[in-house]
């Protein structure tokens, strides 16, 4: 019997998260419920303009106005906080200048920070940012990324002689052998828009600087606290031991919370001007134009098949443009990345080129963003399998069987060299097709049709990339950490202390970390007390982002529970005089092995440990705290694979698409708590559709942010989100003992896809196609040549 | 210099009487004046939903209220209404449903899942997404929470009929 | 997004509120619901220098109906409307775009004086205003006075309502026999303002539809009321060939600007859908 099935085992039991019940409540500490004494607020003032020179700032004005306490610019930030570089080594050939968190000289997009007003209240600030007078001289703005490398374009960066950042090829050798060859090759060129993540809770930060232990403090609203604790000591050159960032609750991050922002990294460098601390929340407004904005890419791909319709090649080409810096210390290269490593992936194709091209523009800076690269490589891929099938005259689901991974053929490794480790495309295309009952779907689509309705039902099997090992980061020199820890502190009342260095951002980290604590060391789930997002307190970690959390901080404290638990029953067997393999630990209880009769309470035994030391004998230490840490290395990534069908309605008079059923098979091997996969998947999906179909960052002509608006920047809201149907197929990963996968982001990365497939499927018979996100009525109505 | 005024209310139930900025919002008096930092804030434009609370017995949008013009009012917060009781079903629905993930969104969307089970209408999905559809959840996607407030009216069905 | 400074003042009555205005001139600006000028505000786009508050007038939020009609008042909140019994029976046509405004918290706090007088040309009230011959009541220095809604428009964020002037509500003709109405809008998402929309208003006997006021919203600088689609329906059978001649006549009724969400070819194109799909509906009304 392992830890796993034991029948005091809490994981894979659908638990309700412990920390809801402050949430409920109104009781939750999110950064701007902070307040600290003589607390100051910062607002920005940032550039109106694409591309400008700074000639003059006159602060004057502002500095005199009531409340205000002092007026910095980017060259007073400069003076307190060395500039940052954001390329990654290991992407090679990619380049990015050095930048500020202000700059002193050129705005290089809208919205950029630019001045920064510190005052009593952010409504004084606000009044001083409207008073600094900017002197600008507008300079030719590069925002199409369609022309940023062309000839005669602005360069955003002279010394680089043109906007590329990184150009990357895979080629396998084959490829044009194989398309002469193929029986038939389908070609598209998709277009996907860009989009943001609208956290709910803004970014924001509280920084705290004390002169007098030349010491940090900053209450963050983020992903990765340790990254930013090595990002601030790095910059502001304050030991990075005396630097504590503390993530309490966090209003949704997505990715979006993860990244070296200017304006943070000033109110951080003021704090340290100032010794006061300074709160920065970033307005609705300057969310829009200044959180990391993701997607825009344009991707032309062709795919060939033999008669049989097994794929022979795949050949694509990326562009897209992040904007003028790519951000440090990510960069703003893996999502290109990502989109050649996975384009396919699901698919046994034996001839893959791939050509991806990063560009600078002066729009606002693109990152890493949930399921980063996921929607455009799920949604290529997937748009041209059903294009093929389509094409021979094939069921895409029959098309997906033929070409899909087997799933006893693994390890193995795609034709961007990606290495599977166990994977189950064919049991979740199975599984899911069973769960929406396809048939019955199709014959229902083809009566409706005669009706003149026209329904459609899309398809998309995908990869995702999780658990990833040094290679996403390290190894290109971002100080990022791919390891992650665990602290487990059994105290003398038998409360069992978590400390992991992953972080809580609303996804329910702590119930899965305490299903685990107490599974693995063998007490109730109510004496387990999490802590999280606190440098000073817990390992030292990476933090969540690509669906690391679970797999990786989930292992380090499944190995450290199974340590406590041998110390404990080592001293049980010593003070019971037994051997330890006779006894177990159930339920904070000390039983005979193999029983429920109780022999000791735990809390007798941590109160012998702690008060009466000398009833334990000589060579037992009192120490009933233990840490692990944990890695994965065999694997650059344990990939996790998934399928998502829509079912919807396109009205072909408005162009409106009506959702009417998603359904979602997830492999992300052990399910610690099943309810919390399923919730993860249908946020993901939902937020997958936001870009589908409403989501969009609008630019004019001069490269004005026109969407800064909630009214006009449209994210899903309850009416028109379909209800979702979740199934799982469980293929625990070898690489640990937990066996647990990612499970964050998949919903995100297929979604797209699916809804694209199925409004093709629906148009299919008025011989309409789409092929871009968002798919508005405006996009719909023009493949029927309606308008 | 800014104006300021004289207000008296009660909020969750106990009287106030604060001198404020008249350009101060009613979010922004009851979290930076009252502490009452439960009411949160998201857009500032009225389109999220997050400040969702009740002033005289019903929900609006308190980012687009002065507080200046809640003289006189009766404001009810998430924490007084936490603490009434009243919501006690919608809460453990909540919990049991996982109906909310960041918890942002939640003290809004109480209010206004509260506000369609205190009418006493039938726990219909369509009519309870249509209720909510003025408040934005990012993280999970709405069904769980559709799920919860329709566990909850129906319940109230069983205890007392529908309108 | 914080507001910027401002002085408040509370107008106990309208001759109070008139006075008020009278005193700040046009750096005065009248606060009823605050559900569009609360957000210009904190966005800092309007900036006016005094705030005078009108919704201590309890005077104004009336709904009242007597033989003349129903009047409603400029601070009736949209909610008051939507759960009106009086509204529900003598204009079908504003209780039936009540729901499609915006969302349950906005409905409790903005107001129908509000939504008006603001003057958007995406608004739903205006449109039923115009569509049902609604006459809107103002007070102002020199006294009270009434303009026809057709009149009240004049086009974005304008309206017939002098500075110094406050709307008292609006007059609604009494319910005629045999007149039915119709309300469509088309929203990406519910509660959002309309790409296209549109309010009807006629008299529908044997099937054949007579003083058609078919007024659009989110089509042009204010409600546009489609006078050639009205004339091709006028006393004609609704079959399909009438339907056609109808939405042909929208080519010369509308001539709508594009906005973020919907370029100028595609809202002439939805304004045809939705004229075709509410002539659907009176050609298959039952009752009349």
């Amino acid at each position: 019997m392992t830890v796993f099935d034991a029948p005091n085992s809490y994981i894979g039991r659908s638990i309700p998260r412990p920390n809801l019940s402050r949430l409920t409540q109104g009781r939750g500490t999110f950064v701007d419920d902070i307040e600290l004494a003589r607390m100051l607020h910062a607002a920005f003032l940032r550039s109106p303009h694409a591309h400008a020179r700074i000639v003059k700032i006159d602060t004057g004005k502002a500095a005199r106005l009531p409340g205000v306490v002092r007026v910095l610019t980017g060259t007073d930030i400069a003076a307190v906080f060395k500039p940052y570089v954001g390329v990654l080594t290991h992407l090679q050939g990619m380049r990015s200048p050095p930048q500020h968190p202000m700059p002193a000289d050129v705005a290089r997009c809208q919205g950029e920070p630019v001045a920064m007003v510190v005052a009593e209240s952010r409504a004084q600030a606000e009044d001083a940012v409207e008073a600094i007078e900017v002197e600008w001289e507008e300079l030719p703005a590069a925002l199409d990324m369609e022309r940023a490398l062309e000839p005669g374009e602005p360069v955003i960066h002279p010394d680089f002689g043109n906007n590329l950042c990184w150009e990357r090829n895979i080629d396998t050798g084959g490829v044009d052998a194989a398309f002469a060859a193929a029986h038939a090759v389908v070609e598209e060129t998709f277009h996907f828009g860009r989009h943001t993540g609208v956290t709910l809770e803004p970014r924001a930060l509280i920084a705290d600087y004390s002169k007098a232990e030349e010491a940090l403090t900053v209450y963050y609203s983020g992903q990765s606290p340790h990254m930013l604790q090595g990002t601030l000591a790095s910059r502001l050159q304050v030991q990075e031991h005396k630097v504590r960032v503390v993530c309490k609750d966090v209003g949704g991050s997505f990715g979006i919370k993860i990244h070296t922002y200017g304006d943070e990294m000033a109110t951080c460098a003021a704090a340290k001007i100032l010794g006061r601390p300074i709160k920065f929340i970033a307005d609705r407004q300057e969310s829009f134009v200044a959180d990391i904005h993701a997607r825009d890419h344009r991707v032309t791909a062709r795919l060939a098949v033999d008669k049989d319709g097994h794929i022979l090649a795949l050949e694509m080409d990326d562009l897209t443009g992040i904007g003028p810096f790519s951000m440090f210390p990510r960069s703003s290269g893996v999502e290109c990345n990502q989109i050649l490593n996975l384009t396919g992936g699901p698919y046994r194709i034996p001839q893959y080129r791939a050509r991806g091209r990063v560009v600078f523009q002066n729009k606002a800076m693109m990152c890493q963003y949930r399921a980063v690269g996921h929607p455009i490589a799920v949604a290529v891929g997937e748009g041209l399998v059903d294009l093929a099938a389509a094409k021979i005259g094939m069921d895409p689901a029959e098309f997906r069987r033929r070409n899909l991974l087997p799933d006893d053929g693994y390890p193995c490794k795609s034709a961007a060299g990606m290495r599977f480790e166990g994977l189950s495309h064919q049991a979740a295309l199975a599984k899911l097709l069973k769960l929406m009952d396809y048939d019955k779907l199709r014959a229902e689509q083809a009566a409706l049709r005669k009706k003149g309705i026209y329904r459609g039902i899309g398809l998309a099997s995908m990869i995702e990339v999780t658990n990833p090992s040094p290679m996403f980061y390290g190894v290109g020199g971002a100080r990022i950490a791919a390891q992650d820890g665990c602290t487990l502190r059994l105290d003398a009342a038998a409360g069992l202390h978590c400390l992991t260095g992953v972080t809580e951002q609303g996804q329910g980290l702590e119930a899965v970390m305490t299903q685990i604590a107490a599974t693995a060391v063998g007490v109730t789930l109510a004496c387990v007390r999490m802590h999280t997002g606190d440098t000073d307190k817990t390992p030292y970690g990476g933090g969540t982002w690509a669906s690391r959390a679970t797999g990786i901080g989930g292992e380090a404290v499944l190995q450290a529970g199974i340590e406590l638990k041998r110390r404990v029953l080592e001293i049980a067997a010593r003070l019971l005089k037994t051997k330890p393999e006779e006894l177990d630990l159930v339920e904070s209880k000390i039983v005979k092995r193999g029983t429920s009769e109780q022999l000791m309470p735990l809390y007798e035994l941590t109160r012998i440990v702690y008060y009466r030391t000398n009833e334990l004998p000589d060579d037992i230490q009192p120490e009933l705290v233990v840490t692990r840490h944990y890695r994965v290395k065999d694997y650059a990534f344990v990939f996790t694979n998934g399928v998502q069908a829509s079912y919807l309605e396109v009205d072909t008079d408005t162009g409106f698409v009506r959702l009417l059923k998603h359904w979602c098979v997830e492999d992300c091997g052990r399910a610690i708590n099943p309810k919390l996969v399923d919730e993860q998947c249908r946020g993901g999906i939902v937020q997958g559709i936001g870009g589908a179909l409403y989501e969009h960052c609008i630019y004019d002509e001069r490269g004005q942010l026109v969407t800064t608006t909630m009214a006009d920047y449209l994210v899903p809201m309850p009416v028109e989100m379909p209800e979702m149907e979740i199934g799982h197929v469980e293929t625990p990963t070898q690489t640990s003992a937990l066996g647990a996968k990612g499970a964050g982001e998949a919903g995100t990365g297929g979604a797209p896809a699916a809804i694209l497939n199925a409004i093709n499927d629906a148009l299919a018979p008025l011989g309409a196609k789409v092929n871009a996100q968002p798919s508005t009525p405006e996009v719909v109505l023009k493949a029927l040549g309606k308008i | 210099m800014p104006e300021r005024i004289g207000i008296t209310l009660k909020v969750n139930g106990e009287e106030v009487r604060q001198e404020v900025p008249v350009r101060l919002n009613l979010a922004d008096f009851l979290r930076q004046e009252l502490a009452l930092t439960g009411t949160h804030v998201g857009c500032e434009h009225g389109v999220c939903g997050a400040c969702t609370l009740r002033v005289n017995g019903r929900i609006v949008r308190s980012c687009l209220m002065l507080a200046a013009q809640a003289d006189g009012c009766d404001v009810q917060t998430i924490e007084g209404l936490a603490a009434s009781g009243e919501i006690a079903a919608l809460q453990n629905a909540f919990i049991e449903h996982n109906a909310l993930q960041c918890g942002y969104c939640t003290p809004g969307m109480l209010f206004a899942a509260a506000d369609y089970v205190a009418a006493r209408r039938p726990p219909n999905r369509e009519a309870v997404r249509e209720h909510l559809s003025g408040n934005y959840c990012r993280c999970t996607g709405y069904q769980s929470i559709v799920d919860a407030v329709c566990e909850v009216a129906a319940q109230d069905a069983t205890k007392g009929g529908h309108k | 997004m914080k507001a910027p400074s401002f002085s408040y003042e509370r107008a106990e009555s309208v001759a109070n509120a008139i006075e008020l205005l009278a005193r700040h001139g046009p750096d005065a600006q009248i606060l009823a619901g605050g559900q569009s000028l609360m957000p210009m505000l904190n966005f800092r786009v309007a900036r006016p220098a005094v705030l005078v508050d009108i919704n201590p007038i309890a005077d104004l939020a009336a709904i009242r109906v007597d033989k003349k009609g129903v009047f409603i008042g400029a601070l009736a909140r949209h909610a008051d409307i939507e759960h009106s019994g009086e509204v529900a029976e003598q204009l079908p046509l504003v209780a039936a775009a009540m729901p499609q405004i915006a969302h349950p918290a906005i409905r409790n706090r903005g107001t129908f004086g509000g939504s008006c007088a603001l003057g958007d040309p995406a608004a739903e009230l205006p449109a039923c205003c115009v569509a049902l011959g609604a006459e809107f009541r103002i007070a102002g220095p020199k006294g009270e006075r009434s303009v026809p809604a057709a009149k009240f428009f004049a086009g974005v964020y304008t309206t017939a309502l002098e500075p110094g002037e406050l709307l008292l509500g609006a007059q609604f003709p009494a319910r005629q026999p045999g007149y039915v109405s119709r309300f469509l809008e088309l929203t990406r998402r519910h509660g959002d303002y309309a790409m296209v929309g549109a309010a009807a208003h006629g008299r529908l006997d044997k099937g054949r539809l007579s003083d058609l006021k078919f007024v659009y919203f989110a089509v042009g600088d204010r409600p546009i009321m489609a006078m050639g689609l009205a004339r091709a329906v006028e006393g004609k059978p609704l079959d399909a060939a009438t339907i056609d001649a109808a939405v042909a006549a929208l080519k010369d009724d509308l001539d709508p600007p594009g906005d973020l969400h919907a370029s100028s070819v595609l809202k002439r194109h939805l304004a045809g859908v939705i004229a075709r799909r509410m002539l659907n509906e009176y050609a298959t009304h039952k009752g009349a």
